[in-house]
């Protein structure tokens, strides 16, 4: 058994070879709808990261307000509820949630297309984990930052603001990258609610190709391509944004 | 020496006389599906029906002929769409006859006996959506399953007639159901015969109807080993005298026109030209 990378270069209505593996006038190669699917799981991945970060900011901060701060109680309870119901249920189960049980609910989601529906899921569920990481990063500081802050006169707000904030994201920068680097695999489950991206193409792909071996490692190397070009743009943010004393980094001694 | 022929047997390479391996042991392996309604289904455990069980008992008095094992065993095993070639191929089933389509690719590995059945692309819809044909799908939003050459045949139509198509591709058959019933596709494409046994299975059977004419026909038959000439004569023999005698269209009632278990509803399925004509063709050859 050898393998035979020309798949790629054929057509993906016709059984014919595409010059420079690329089709012309629509038709397209098994490369170019491999970059498309490729394109489809970044989306995915990106749209869902941007709403699980600003959700789980959020989130994580308020599960880790004081009594003393004057806001009800019932702010840091929905807050726990929020984490334990995201955190609690399968992503799958999520997902399918979202695409065939919320829209009987509120019909106005029927009109969202498939790939939003799977970011919001993925955003969410992720929200859960990046908001358990953000309590912790602010709960690892030691108490006297926060007194101190307090001290100096500053309000609730600001003492998140301008102190604890600013810290805790820093050193939770680690966690972060892998949360982002599981969003890029979790995309994945895109593929069970009709979204074109790479599981669905390796599917697809291998069944008209008879050439599974062949599609499923190169939709292996994109994913692996993908999740470590993510480690490596967010290693790059948590050394630029470092300060010296503070976070991950300057435990290590770097 | 029979020591020897069941170890190759089992690796592989096999010793292609399926008649003589029949006659030596007294057995014969048949496989079924576990859901192929109609064509091979079990309609309690251990015990499948369909079509194609229909042409196994047909087949057993003849191969206790050829054999003269009156004493002949029946061994059941179940194959899925994944493990269907490799059992016959390697010889752990000795014949298949159930959903399996007759292709040229196919042909490499397998042999088939006539083919007994014709499906082709169709479009499952709602009565009320208007569309009659594959071109009424320009500018639509189309549901098709996930590995199923159905997506190929549909983007080669999308880009011939410049249709602007919209495919979403569901996970299986039943998905890709549910996306036209829950209004997110207009129409559902897919072999008429999975179409039909959507239906079936559906809330409301009269809300759906199956339409469009197929842009091509795949035959499905029964699958044996490859060079066996004489497991096939007899396998042939007994499908093509049910054909010439009219036997065969007594079958296909009742499985495709009558009420079939498990809920004793009708496919509704009138044969087909292409099935009509191989009933005088006895054509055994792949959809060219």
């Amino acid at each position: 058994m050898s393998l035979d990378w020309s798949i790629f270069c054929r057509s993906t209505t016709g059984n014919t070879q595409l010059a420079g593996c690329l089709g012309q006038n629509g038709e397209l190669s098994y490369l170019q709808w491999l970059l498309s699917a490729w394109g489809w799981t970044a989306t995915v991945a990106l749209l869902g990261f941007i709403i699980a970060l600003v959700i789980g900011v959020v989130i994580g901060t308020l599960r880790t307000l004081q009594s003393t701060s004057g806001l009800s109680p019932w702010v840091s309870r929905f807050a726990v509820a929020w984490v334990e119901l995201f955190r609690d249920v399968p992503l799958l189960v999520q997902v399918f949630l979202w695409y065939h049980v919320a829209p009987f609910f509120l019909p106005s989601l029927k009109s969202l297309p498939s790939w939003l529906l799977v970011s919001i899921a993925l955003g969410l569920f992720t929200s859960a984990r990046i908001a358990e990481q953000v309590r912790a990063g602010i709960q690892s500081l030691p108490r006297g930052q926060r007194d101190a802050a307090r001290a100096l006169g500053l309000r609730e707000v600001q003492v998140y603001r301008r102190v604890i904030l600013p810290v805790a994201l820093r050193i939770m920068m680690p966690a972060l990258t892998s949360e982002a680097m599981s969003i890029v695999k979790n995309s994945s489950v895109a593929f069970v609610v009709a979204v074109a991206e790479l599981t669905q193409f390796a599917m697809q792909a291998q069944e008209e190709t008879a050439r599974g071996i062949e599609i499923y490692l190169a939709v292996t190397l994109l994913y692996a391509l993908t999740a470590f070009a993510v480690n490596r743009v967010l290693a790059f943010i948590e050394s630029r944004v470092q300060v010296p004393g503070v976070g991950a980094l300057a435990r290590q001694g770097a | 020496m029979a020591l020897l022929g069941s170890m190759l047997g089992s690796s592989g390479l096999v010793l292609a006389d399926t008649l003589q391996k029949i006659a030596s042991s007294g057995r014969i392996t048949l496989g079924y599906r576990e859901s192929s309604v109609p064509f091979s289904y079990l309609a309690g455990p251990r015990q499948p029906i369909g079509f194609g069980v229909d042409i196994y008992t047909h087949l057993i008095p003849a191969l206790k002929r050829a054999t003269g094992r009156t004493d002949l065993e029946v061994n059941w095993q179940a194959l899925t769409s994944q493990n269907r070639i490799p059992l016959i191929a390697n010889g752990t089933v000795d014949l298949e006859c159930g959903s399996t389509s007759n292709t040229a690719a196919r042909a490499k590995t397998v042999a088939f006996a006539i083919n007994y059945f014709y499906t082709g692309p169709k479009l499952l819809v709602k009565q009320t959506s208007g569309v009659k044909d594959f071109e009424d799908l320009a500018g639509k939003t189309v549901a098709v399953t996930t590995g199923t050459t159905t997506m190929k045949l549909l983007r080669k139509l999308d880009l011939e007639r410049s249709m602007n198509m919209q495919l979403l591709s569901g996970k299986d058959h039943a998905d890709s159901f549910l996306l036209v019933d829950a209004g997110r596709a207009v129409a559902f494409a897919m072999d008429d015969i999975l179409l039909y046994g959507q239906i079936l299975n559906a809330k409301q059977p009269a809300q759906w109807q199956v339409v469009g004419t197929p842009p091509q026909v795949e035959p499905y038959a029964c699958m044996l080993r490859k060079d066996d000439p004489a497991f096939k004569r007899v396998v042939d023999g007994v499908i093509a005298d049910l054909m010439r005698s009219g036997e065969f269209e007594r079958i296909y009632a009742k499985w495709f026109l009558s009420p079939i278990p498990p809920r004793g509803r009708s496919l509704n399925l009138p044969m087909n030209e292409a099935l009509r004509d191989n009933l005088r063709k006895l054509s055994d050859q792949p959809a060219s």
